[in-house]
This record gives C-alpha cells, structure tokens and sequence, in this order.
C-alpha cells in the first residue's frame, strides 16, 4: 500500500519522451575505448621530456578531447535539447573565465 | 505495512494552526515566512546602526567599547545584506513569481520551504553568536589576516562563516527553483519576452546567484580550514597571498551585489507602468539591460580592491570595466522617466517609493562612477564616502524598492488596503529621513573621516555632521515604526481589498486578493505582455476557450510534508556542530540524511 | 493518471519547454558545481610554484598510479552509462550488474585516493650522499643542508599534508572535495542498487532516476579529467617560463 503511494510519487518522474536516440551500447564501448587511448596518451606526452612547456596545448587537447566525449556522450548533451548545454556552457564558460582572469591577476602571464 | 526499511511517515495534512505552516509547501505562505523573518531582521539590523549612530553622534563618545562596535559594524552589514535584503526579495520572489507566470506553486514545492527553513536557521545561527558572546567582528568582508585564528581566537569567524554557508544552501536551492520554475512553468502562451519585468529581473537574479555562491562557499571552506585545521591558504609566512581572500570574495560579492538591487529594479519596473497607466517604455531594452548588468558584473570585482597594489594595468582595466557598467544602468533610469512620461500619474504611495528610489539610486550611482576611478578612488576608498554610496544603492536603492513592493502587493497578500495617508508620510519620512542619514556622509568621506572607526576627536570637524546623521537615523526608526503600524493595523482591520485595486497590468491581479490556495482557477491563455492589462482592455482577438490550457477536472496541488524542516534541523544542528563540536556535527548530518532520504521516498497521500 | 499524454508530464501537467523539472534542475545544477571546483583549481594553480618549502608535486606525484586511478573513474563511467542503457531496455538483472559494478569501481577510485594521500603524509625521503643521482629541487635543498662531511646517506620522513606547504594545502582541499563527490555519488548509486531489489523500485518508466545520478556521476568524472591534467599531468612544471 504504502509501496503503491512511493511508487505514485515516483511516477511524477515519468518521462514520455518522444526523443532523441540513445546510443547503442557499442557506441558507449567505443567511447570509453577513446576515453582510455586519449588518456594513454595524456601519460605517454607526460614523458616526452624534450616538450617542456609545450605539453600544456597537447593536454590541454587531449583533456578537453575527453571531457567533450562524456559530456556528450555520456551525459547526452549532444542528442538533448539545448536548453541543457545553455544551461551547463553559461557555468562552465564563466568558471573558465574567472580561473584565467585570477591567474592573470596572479601573474601567471606576465603581462600584468 | 510498508516493507521499506525506512518508516514511513504519511503526508501531513494540517488545514490550518501552526502545524499547517511548519509542513507548508504553498509558495504564498512560505513568502509570507520569508517576508515576516526577513522584516524583523531588518529591525534588528537597525537596531545595530542605531547602536553606531549613537556612538558615532559626538566625538570621543564611550557608549560602546571598540570590540563591540566592530561587531556591531560586521552584524550590521552582514545582517542586511544576507538576512533582510535578500530575504526581503526572495518573498517576492515566492508569493509573486508563480502568480505572474500564471502558475499553482513553483517547480520543486518542498526545496521551496527547505530554503525558508534554511534561512531561518542560518538567521538564528548568526543573531546567536551575540548571545554567545562572540559576533563577528572584521566586516561582513572579513578579510585575511584578520579573520585567522591567531588575530581572532574566539568563535566570532566560524558564526560568520558556519552562518553564511548555510544561508549559501538556502539561497541556492531557492534560486535552482526559481529558474526551473520561470523555465519550465510558464502559462501556455507566455514566452519568455511576454513575461513581466519582475519575473524577468528574479529569473536573472537566480541565475547570478547560482553562479557566485559557489566561490563564496568555497572562500569559506578555505577560511574554515585555515583557522580549524592549520592549512596555509591564506597564511602568509608560508607564501600565502591574503590578497587571494579579497578576490575570492569580491567575484562573488560583486555580483551579489547586482542579486541585491536587481529584484529592486524588477519591483520598480512593475509599479512605474502601474501608476503611469502606460506600459513601460523600451521593455525589451530594460531587460536586456539587466542581463548586460549581470553579465558585466563578473568583470569588475577588483574595483573594490584598488587601493591593494595590484598594480596599473589591473587597476586601469577594472576602472574601465567599471565605468562601462553605468552605461546599461543609466538606460534602465532613463527608460524609467519615459514611462512616467506623458503617463496619467496617480502618486499612491508605491508610486512614491518607485519614484525615490530612481532619485536615491541615481545619487548612489553618481557616486558610484566616482569611485569606479581608480585614481580619485585611492582618497575615497574606506571613507564615508563609500558608505555614502552603498546606503544610497542599497537604501536609496533596494529598501526603497522593497517598500515600493510591501504596499503595492499588501493587498494582494493580506487582502486589504493600507492607509494610504498613513502610507504617504511614512514615505516623507523615510525619504527625508535616509537623506539626512546618508547625504552628510559625503562630505565627512571626503574630509577624510575613515570606516570602521568607533570613534573620532573632535578636532576632525566631524561632529556636526555626524549628529545630523544620527538625527536623519531617529526619523528612519520613527518612519519605520510607522510603517509597521500601518501595516499590522490595515492587515487586521483595513477595508477588504478588491482583486484589483490599483487597475494593474499582469497576472496576479486577475485573481482574488488573497489568491485562493490553487491560485488559478484555470490556467490563464496569454497573449501578450501585460495580457491582464489587455484583457481588461479588450485589446486582445477572440477570448481563448476557457480551460484551453489542456488542464480537466481536478486541480492537483503538492502535499505537504515535514521534511524540508527535519534536513534544515539537520544542517541547522551540523553549522554549531562545526563551531564547536564535530561529533554534533556528525549527528546534523546523520538528521540531514534522514531527512533527505525521507524526503525522495515520501508517499503521495491521495488528495482527498 | 488517464491524463493528455503529452511529450512531458510532471505528476499530469505539461511543462513550458517540454522537459522534465529535475532534469534541467540537474543541469543547472552541474553548471553551477563548475564554479565550485573552477574556484578550487584557480586557488590551486594561484599557488602553484609559490611554497617556500617541499615536498613538491615532483618529490611525491606516481603518475603511474594516478593513471590506473583515473582508468578506473573513466571505467566507471561507461558502467555507469551501461546500466541506464540496460534499464531502459528493461533488464535489473543488467542494471543491477552494471550499477554494482560502477559502484565498485567509484570505491576502488576512492580507496587509490586514501592510498596515494596515506603515501603522501607518509613520504619519505632517501638522498645517498656518495651517489645522489638526479635530485628535485626540493631534494637538493635537503642533500646541501645534510650530506655534510662523513655522511653516506639521508633518510627522513617528510610528509605532505595540507597543512605542510601551499602545495599540501591546495592540493588535499580540491582533491579532497572532489573526493567528497565521488562519495556522496557512490552512497546515491548504492541507494539506487538496493533499491532496484524492491519489487517495482526501478522500472525503465522511472529511469529518470538512475538519469539524474548518472548525470551527477559523470560530471564528478569529468571534474577528474581537469584535475589529473592541470594538477598531476601538469604537477611537474612550476607556473608560466619567465
């Protein structure tokens, strides 16, 4: 009875979506295939040594390589409406913006 | 018989008393919650700058110790700022947004009463750290060094910080609220740029909030750890820059400052039209002014840093910033003048305040510009011109806005008219009163009088113009008062109040004052900005079918429940827990988890 | 409820864009938490290069551990992924499995965690004086001020802990927080495995649920991917070259 009353409240998060596809579950395979090469990668540039301060653009590829894939793979944005990546990009822009304008304020660029 | 692990509770069902209120999750009560906290907040917070008007009203006074008054000066700010004007606006936010967007309650009913009962305990938290002896004491910015543990030993800081993360929780749960609710619950037929300007300013507001508090959260985790556990973030002799905390938390107070007087902005935007009998002119252009100012808000932090020697460029970058950031403010006061212009004008007494506030928020933005000049701001900086300025943004700005909006939607919520002549002295009195409070503070600034200070000789030059503040101070309180009589008197015995009393011009109106519980009794079809207005007008085609919302037979409602209070008991019990003992803590967060597991698996009673 | 079925319903009314409530509160959410953790890594990176003394993230970073550490987050992202899918293609028996295993997965991220900040506080310096070999910076400054006159070896503990330099400071709170994510995430997707053993718990007509967590799981692994570049892949670089 009482299972009945949750299970009520739960059915308000009943979703008829008419929607978008879903990957297949080799699509999400091949990702995480992905997700493991760009990271072996990320270790293996780690050692070239002779790259110095030129390893910051190739991890910084490679990272957002990876972080784009879950986003939209994984966490679906790209087969959702976007109202969601509007939502999630105003954050994530904004967080980017302030990280760099601090370490400019902090002297990390010279040219402060 | 539940074979759940977990007892389940049924659903309250209180129709009326005290427990109906504790388990509310109607969006009018809990405003009406919101509103009434918020207010004696207010006087309590007033009741701190009258204790420092009194201290401040002759040279060399001694009717409060140092150590006192700059725990009076912290509370101060503190206490207006995050317990009375930003609660103030959240009221309005809960009892107005759902019934101009043409709703039955917000998106997420019972996150709605979690952030009222957060609230609450976050303003017990901090008023209570007077009664534990130890309030605050560095500012409601509480810069480093000052705030660590080896220059503030007590308890003072961790009230400060324990008290502002948990009113953080409440506010953002709210704000998530209110953009799911403004997104996603709209009346059919009302899009975005349809929508009213207050719902417009809260919508952008909520969505400013939930991008800043985060860096205040975690500015204080740092502090926290920094004074409790030894680590070095602000702790210069291990290379620590003091300097990171005024960053951290300028890129949120900037824009909280913006979550301050946006709601304000919203509030005028709705009476100004209302008593023009005009619709507001360039309504696409104010809101789009409103969103630059939000957006620009994020780029002018360190203006507020400009004497710490963060060096030229910064400082010219910020003064320019700055400055640009009055351009889409003067847009949204000139837009103001236009719709009085050539409008039928009825000074009521929210008129009057909307009216104020365009005259005393100019003033404070005028000063406003001056400062935004690093170079004249280096003599301005931590004088009473600064204070000058921010009373008149804040009172001038907000406060007025905030009064504008108590009278204009009291008959809404109370369902009766105030007296209106009562109404209007009280504003003469406000208004003359706030000016003679806060226009002298220029001078005193600029002769160099400094913040901060308890005290000051009398050789300064200072002296009469202090206690001519503190005289514009006493007519405040009286207006004050006034306004408190008038409302408490007119809610219990005013003349009933019609659903329209002053011929407005959206949603709400269209309805009884008070709004029955459900709001609406069907989902109104809109067409327009201003559709109330048009309707009433017959400016609008073919009336839509009745009940063209889709909506058939029963109105549905959200149920109460209990355990919005119990996780806020939770967090209430874990913030003295973290002041001053951890296995406290634990057990807040033990009741936390309670209540939010009790809360996702709470049946649904059926509705009769 | 027999009600107009609509492309979205929320317990019987439609909503303005079609989408669920929680849903787009989840997102707004995430977009949120990003100013959290951007706060924490600008503190982070603030004070890179800047402690006044060791150990540094040279003296104590395995990047070959964090690396398995990191394999096994973004494992437990296509678990987590797998299980929503088998949910909606109405196998438990699959969801249970993959949730189960996201799960373990999480914790074993979680137990590296405690095992590389264990090692850490525990570190532990070993400098032969005869043949010191290539020396950090840090472990140069111990060699000058210890390999005096008639000593062969130098051995001590010198642990990082967030309370030994800016480095410690930093870099135990950001990762601890996050650490604190991917808790409160494990703790939400047991809750969801247990309760998938209820009789009509979980339904693929209820995925919204396991959705939402999802979502919540994912960002936290996303968050990593930032952290193991910026803090650890970039560990070794001491701020911009002059």
């Amino acid at each position: 009875m009482a299972t009945e009353n949750i299970n009520k409240a739960l059915d308000s998060n009943i979703v008829h979506t008419t929607h978008s596809e879903h990957p297949s579950a080799a699509t999400y395979f091949k990702v995480a295939m992905a997700l493991c090469l760009l990271t072996g990668l990320e270790v293996v540039v780690f050692f070239f040594e002779w790259l110095s301060y030129g390893i910051i653009p190739v991890l910084a590829i490679l990272s957002v390589a990876k972080f784009a894939l879950v986003i939209m793979f994984y966490m679906h944005l790209k087969f959702d409406n976007k109202l969601f990546s509007t939502l999630f990009l105003t954050g994530l822009f904004l967080a980017i913006g302030v990280t760099f304008a601090l370490m400019a304020l902090f002297r990390w660029f010279h040219v402060v | 018989m539940t074979t759940l692990p977990i007892p389940m509770i049924k659903r309250p069902l209180h129709p009326t008393g005290i427990w109906n209120w504790i388990t509310t999750i109607d969006h009018k009560k809990i405003g009406i919650l919101y509103g009434a906290t918020a207010f004696i907040n207010f006087l309590i917070g007033g009741i701190e700058a009258i204790l420092i008007r009194a201290q401040l009203s002759g040279s060399n006074a001694d009717i409060i110790t140092p150590e006192v008054y700059n725990q009076l000066f912290t509370m101060h700010g503190t206490t207006m700022i995050f317990l009375a004007i930003m609660p103030l606006s959240a009221a309005f936010f809960n009892y107005i947004i759902p019934l101009q967007i043409g709703a039955r309650d917000v998106a997420f009913p019972r996150l709605n009463a979690f952030s009222y009962w957060a609230f609450l305990a976050g303003t017990i938290i901090l008023h209570s750290s007077w009664l534990f002896g130890e309030a605050p004491n560095s500012g409601w910015f509480s810069y480093a060094p000052l705030t660590s543990i080896a220059y503030n030993p007590g308890h003072g800081m961790d009230f400060w910080i324990v008290g502002l993360q948990v009113l953080g929780i409440a506010s953002l749960a709210a704000s998530f609220n209110f953009i799911v609710t403004i997104i996603n619950m709209r009346a059919p037929g009302m899009s975005l740029m349809k929508m009213p300007l207050f719902t417009w300013m809260t919508f952008i507001t909520a969505i400013l909030l939930v991008l800043a508090f985060p860096v205040i959260t975690v500015a204080l985790i740092e502090l926290m750890f920094d004074r409790s556990f030894g680590t070095n973030f602000f702790f210069a002799p291990a290379g620590a820059d003091p300097v990171l905390w005024q960053h951290l938390f300028w890129v949120f107070g900037h824009p909280e400052v913006y979550i301050l007087i946006l709601p304000a902005m919203g509030i005028v935007s709705e009476i100004l039209p209302t008593f023009s009998k005009k619709p507001l002119f360039g309504y696409s252009t104010v809101i789009l002014a409103g969103a630059i100012i939000a957006f620009m808000g994020w780029l002018v932090w360190s203006h507020h840093m400009f004497t710490v020697g963060l060096g030229p460029i910064p400082n010219s970058v910020f003064t320019i910033t700055t400055m640009a950031i009055a351009i889409p403010t003067g847009i949204k006061i000139f837009n103001w003048i236009f719709t009085m212009w050539k409008g039928s004008i009825t000074f009521s007494t929210p008129m009057l305040y909307a009216i104020g506030f365009i005259v005393t928020f100019t003033i404070g933005g005028i000063s406003g510009v001056m400062h935004a000049m690093s170079s004249s701001d280096a003599q301005q900086q931590d004088t009473y011109f600064i204070v000058a300025h921010f009373h008149y943004v804040l009172f001038g700005g907000a406060i007025m806005g905030i009064f504008g909006g108590l009278y204009y939607w009291f008959p809404k919520f109370a369902g009766r008219m105030f007296n209106e002549k009562m109404g209007k002295i009280q504003f003469w009195l406000l208004f003359i009163g706030q000016n003679i409070t806060f226009f002298p503070m220029h001078f005193v600034g600029m002769d160099g009088m400094p913040r901060r200070i308890y005290t000051y000789s009398s050789e300064m030059g200072w002296t009469a113009l202090n206690a001519l503040e503190t005289a514009g101070s006493i007519l405040v309180v009286i207006s004050v008062a006034l306004f408190l009589y008038n409302i408490v008197k007119s809610w219990r015995s005013g003349e009933k109040a019609p659903d329209d009393p002053w011929d407005a011009r959206t949603l709400e109106w269209s309805i009884s004052s008070p709004p029955p519980e459900y709001n609406f009794k069907e989902i109104p079809e809109v067409q327009t900005v201003d559709d109330w207005w048009a309707k009433k007008r017959g400016l609008l085609g073919e009336q839509a079918p009745s009940g063209g919302s889709g909506e058939k037979g029963e109105i549905h409602l959200p149920q109460p429940s209990f355990w919005p209070l119990v996780t806020a008991i939770g967090i209430f019990i874990g913030g003295y827990g973290l002041i001053y003992s951890y296995p406290a803590a634990i057990v807040g967060l033990a009741i936390m988890m309670i209540g939010v597991y009790s809360w996702s698996f709470e049946p649904v009673n059926d509705p009769d | 409820m027999a009600e107009a079925t609509v492309s979205n319903h929320e317990g019987g009314h439609q909503t303005t864009t079609g989408l669920n409530h929680r849903k787009m509160l989840m997102w707004v959410f995430l977009g949120s938490d990003c100013m959290f953790f951007a706060t924490l890594i600008a503190t982070y990176l603030v004070y890179k290069g800047k402690s006044l003394s060791g150990p540094m993230p040279i003296d104590v970073f395995s990047i070959p551990v964090t690396t398995v550490s990191t394999f096994v987050l973004l494992m437990s992202s296509m678990s987590m992924v797998l299980a929503y899918s088998a949910l909606r293609k109405g196998s438990l028996k699959g969801y249970r499995t993959w949730m189960i295993s996201t799960v373990i997965l999480g914790s074993t991220f979680l137990g590296f965690q405690t095992f590389e900040f264990y090692e850490f506080a525990n570190h532990h310096v070993h400098i032969d004086c005869i043949n010191p070999g290539e020396l950090t910076d840090y472990e140069q400054g111990l060699f000058d001020k210890n390999c005096t006159e008639g000593v062969d070896h130098y051995d001590a503990q010198h642990g990082l802990t967030p309370k030994t330099n800016l480095f410690g400071t930093t870099f135990f709170v950001l990762t601890g927080l996050h650490g604190t994510h991917v808790t409160i995430g494990v703790i939400w997707l047991m809750s969801l495995f247990l309760y998938s053993f209820k009789k009509g718990g979980v339904t693929p007509e209820r995925d919204l649920d396991t959705d939402l967590a999802a979502l919540y799981w994912h960002f936290v692994d996303i968050v990593w991917i930032v952290i193991f570049a910026v803090v650890y892949l970039f560990g070794v670089f001491e701020g911009f070259p002059t």
